[in-house]
């Protein structure tokens, strides 16, 4: 035996993907043991997530790695690679799933469907697939890897399978997850320019003309868009959220969602070698008409995982928004911009990582103390809950894109992108871009309208109903998860500058260009992506001033105003007495919205007339996008079908004669 | 090539398409089963003077096989479902016999037509009768299409073996040993397959009329 190799950080980081899929090994073994699952191999996965981040950060700036992995086919094996891109995904995937594996070792108490051992199988055999994603260097390792990571978070999703709707919500997700994986397919298929070598190194060596390239560009975005939730193929996403338990709604929605990205990103910069610009407009239109849409059908969501889910849609659209600014960067070799955008892209992918992630998790803590996902009947819950209720509160800013808070930074960076597009040279695209910024600040502000709808109806004012009184806080894993995610956000938010020197590698080996070095300013504190005299940011600053004028004004309120308390019998409105009930509603707090963007929704009100003894109010708001394209496509398809099931006659002769009429016929075209 | 084996190999062939045409016009069953026989003899017959006038050793195994199987093995097997089923007496056709013999005679024309341009590039002494081979197949086909009980049909599948067996013969001096050896496993097989298939049938319905099959269509 020689002496040992050297052990590389993929080596680690296939080290833990095996281990990840020993724990789901253990846990079927361990069928029905709530405590092993729970207690142990959640816990343990956690730390394994903690050591794939800490690896892949390690390995981040360094040169690429590669493996050869002998599973699979003969003379087929996995070709891995782990450069700069995939080491940050990775980093992306271990932070945010170190909490919600915590988080989610105290969820899962009683039977939810699947036993635990089994579940604790998918939901690890999804995260190494995840991992292995991030990892793939030829499209068969990739193709593979990514069913795998389809196909096991599908199991996840119909947890609760004996529920009708939850296995409908599953196999949409299902369906539009196998169109997209077919599209990604083809892409492929261009990509290797027939050659016949699927590796990722002899794509990148292909140099394909305008229209192959553009048609790997459209099926990439499409693939990709359908794991993504890009619009018209976002459908499953409302479904499939609400109906998983919630750490899986948050794994989907925080990390699935990024392996999208991580697709288009190394498509799109990597693979397919110099863009064109009108690649960057598709992109552009496609992702700010997917944040509109989101944010706008967030606003009027009554249930607290759908309204997520929306905002999960919202925020993949800004993402995109940011790839297509970088792709029109790039197209016009304007690198050090393009740099911007996909830095400004890259961040909000991890931002979002984190605070939605945080987010389902609260959601998944409120769910169990009350069984109530209405929002309808939720409210008042930080007086019982206030772990949730505080660390949801970060999350919701960060959503929000409020300052001090990461979800700023990466808006705020995307919109400094937008601010440089004067200088791009095709006069159309420079009167067109600025009504795309309007857009993305009309969405960062519905955004924020989104927000305080979901922390203000479920946490604050008054229980609205009896029961909420008794609603628990979470357990102590639970808490830790919650935590976990809640000094990410503040972290990410607080120290910019360092994010960004991280990112620096990747937009190198993408772009040639980073934002490090203008980015620094030559200060740690100050945040000036292009330079200081332009624009620049210090959240540490923007805290300070936030919290002295927070205590001026408690300081203040408490010296001048209490202490003069008057008691009287307020105006009550004619009412003899006022109910929990009387508080602004979710559907109250939404109408204004929904009232401005009507055509948007497909909305059926039933209003009650004044006759009525016993009024009803329903409203129901549906996305018209789903009669318009996906009941036409299934019209179009069951009229197909019908056509095809007439050569079905039952009579064997029949049948033949289709064989033989279909030789003859043969027979005579090579004839011919 | 003497000119006396190529009048052999002409005569064998036409007796092949000759019975052709007599499964195609023919009712009763176990004349069928006595046809298909003879048309093994012949197909053996053919393969032998291929091989007598070509020095080709495999040939003479081929032929041995064909002798065993088709002649005498597959029309045992035959005649005891028949009297196990006892189903002697049949057939109405789907298509009246005087308009399927007419169908039969555009057939051969086609099939014809079509070898011409393949025999003017085969090598082989027996190229001119690859025309009556593809007609054999073709009309083996439309028995099958045009019969409504399930026994003349497998005989129809079997025949366009034959058919097959006699193309390949004339075009290349027959394929390769392990193909044919495989085929012949694959004619036994499909046999025995089939006739456990017809008992299902006939345990199913009463009868082995392959309309009742239509029962089992999705509507």
């Amino acid at each position: 035996m020689g002496p040992l190799p050297e052990l590389l950080a993929i080596d680690g980081i296939m080290i833990v993907v095996a281990a990840w899929f020993a724990i789901g090994l253990v846990g079927i073994a361990a069928l029905h043991d709530f405590r092993l699952v729970g207690r142990v191999l959640f816990p343990l996965s956690a730390v394994l997530s903690i050591a794939i981040s800490g690896l892949a950060l390690y390995a981040l700036p360094g040169a690429p790695q590669t493996a050869v992995l002998a599973i699979g086919l003969p003379d087929l094996p996995f070709h891995l690679r782990l450069d700069a891109l995939s080491a940050f995904f990775l980093a992306l995937l271990g932070l945010a799933s170190a909490g919600i594996s915590v988080f989610a070792g105290g969820y899962f108490r009683q039977g939810e469907g699947t036993p635990p051992g089994l579940l604790c199988l998918h939901y690890h055999l999804f995260l190494a697939a995840m991992a292995m994603v991030m990892l793939a260097d030829d499209a068969y390792a990739f193709m593979v890897t990514w069913e795998v990571m389809a196909l096991s978070s599908y199991f996840l999703v119909t947890t609760n399978h004996r529920i009708a709707e939850i296995r409908r919500a599953g196999f949409l997700y299902i369906l539009v997850a196998h169109v997209g994986a077919i599209a990604i397919l083809l892409c492929f298929g261009v990509l290797q320019a027939n050659t016949g070598d699927y590796t990722f190194a002899n794509m990148r060596a292909q140099s394909l003309s305008p229209f192959w390239a553009s048609c790997a560009f459209l099926l990439a975005l499409f693939g990709f868009g359908a794991k993504a939730g890009l619009l018209p193929l976002h459908v499953w996403l409302p479904e499939a959220h609400p109906a998983a338990p919630s750490p899986v709604s948050a794994l989907m929605s925080g990390v699935m969602l990024k392996t999208a990205i991580y697709g288009l990103v190394r498509v799109n910069f990597d693979l397919l070698g110099s863009p064109l610009w009108w690649w960057g407009v598709v992109a552009l239109v496609v992702g700010l008409a997917t944040a509109l849409f989101g944010v706008v059908f967030a606003a009027a969501q009554v249930d607290m995982k759908r309204l997520l889910a929306y905002s999960s849609i919202e925020n993949i659209g800004l993402i995109v928004v940011g790839l297509g600014l970088a792709i029109v960067f790039a197209a016009y070799r304007m690198h050090s911009l393009a740099a911007l955008a996909l830095v400004a892209s890259l961040y909000h992918c991890v931002n979002h990582a984190l605070f939605k992630s945080l987010l389902f998790l609260g959601t998944g803590s409120v769910l169990h103390a009350t069984q109530e996902r209405n929002l309808g009947k939720l409210g008042g819950l930080m007086r019982y809950m206030p772990w949730v209720a505080w660390t949801s509160l970060v999350g919701v800013i960060a959503s929000a894109g409020l300052p001090p808070s990461n979800g700023f930074v990466s808006e705020w960076l995307l919109l400094q992108g937008f601010l440089f597009t004067g200088e791009l040279p095709n006069p159309y695209l420079r009167m067109l871009v600025p009504v795309f910024a309007a857009g993305v600040v009309l969405v960062a502000a519905l955004a924020g309208y989104v927000m305080v709808k979901f922390f203000g109806v479920i946490f604050l004012g008054r229980p609205r109903e009896e029961k909420l009184a008794s609603a628990h806080d979470a357990g102590g894993l639970e808490r830790l998860g919650l935590l976990w995610l809640t000094a990410g956000c503040v972290l990410l938010g607080l120290f910019p500058v360092a994010v960004i020197e991280v990112i620096d590698p990747i937009t190198y080996a993408l772009v040639g260009r980073g934002l490090a070095q203008s980015g620094r300013a030559g200060d740690w504190l100050l945040l000036a992506p292009v330079s200081a005299e332009r624009a620049s940011y210090s959240p540490l600053l923007f805290l300070v001033v936030i919290a002295t004028v927070v205590l001026l004004a408690f300081v203040l309120v408490r010296r001048f105003y209490h202490g003069r308390v008057r008691r009287a019998a307020p105006w009550d409105c004619g009412f003899p007495m006022q109910t929990a009930r009387m508080q602004d509603t979710a559907e109250g707090f939404g109408q204004p919205i929904r009232q401005i963007f009507e055509p948007f929704y497909l909305m059926k009100r039933e209003l009650p007339s004044p006759f009525d003894a016993a009024p009803r109010y329903k409203v129901t708001v549906e996305d018209p996008l789903w009669g318009w394209v996906y009941l036409r496509i299934a019209a179009v398809t069951e009229a197909l079908s019908r056509w095809v099931g007439m050569l079905q006659r039952g009579r064997i002769s029949i049948y033949l004669l289709y064989s033989f009429l279909t030789l003859v016929t043969l027979l005579l075209f090579t004839q011919a | 090539m003497s000119p006396l084996t190529g009048q052999i190999l002409n005569l064998f062939a036409s007796v092949l398409l000759l019975i052709a045409f007599a499964m195609l016009a023919q009712r009763r069953i176990v004349t069928l089963i006595n046809l298909f026989a003879i048309q093994g003899l012949a197909l053996v017959g053919s393969t032998v003077t291929v091989a007598w006038a070509t020095g080709q050793r495999h040939l003479y195994y081929s032929a041995g096989i064909t002798l065993v199987l088709k002649v005498v093995i597959l029309p045992f097997i035959l005649h005891r479902l028949i009297r196990r089923l006892n189903v002697k007496w049949d057939i109405e056709t789907l298509i009246n016999i005087p308009t399927m013999m007419l169908v039969g005679i555009v057939l051969v024309v086609f099939a014809f037509n079509l070898a011409l341009p393949i025999s003017q590039f085969s090598q082989s002494i027996a190229r001119g009768t690859l025309g009556i081979a593809l007609a054999c197949v073709l009309m083996s086909f439309l028995m099958m299409i045009t019969r409504s009980k399930a026994v003349p049909q497998v005989i129809g599948f079997l025949a366009m073996e034959n058919g097959l067996f006699f193309a390949a013969t004339s075009a290349t001096y027959g394929m390769p040993m392990v193909v044919e050896l495989g085929i012949a496993l694959d004619v036994l097989v499909g046999m025995i397959i089939l006739g456990v298939f017809m008992f299902q049938i006939r345990e199913q319905f009463d009868s082995l009329d392959i309309h009742h099959l239509e029962k089992l269509k999705e509507d």
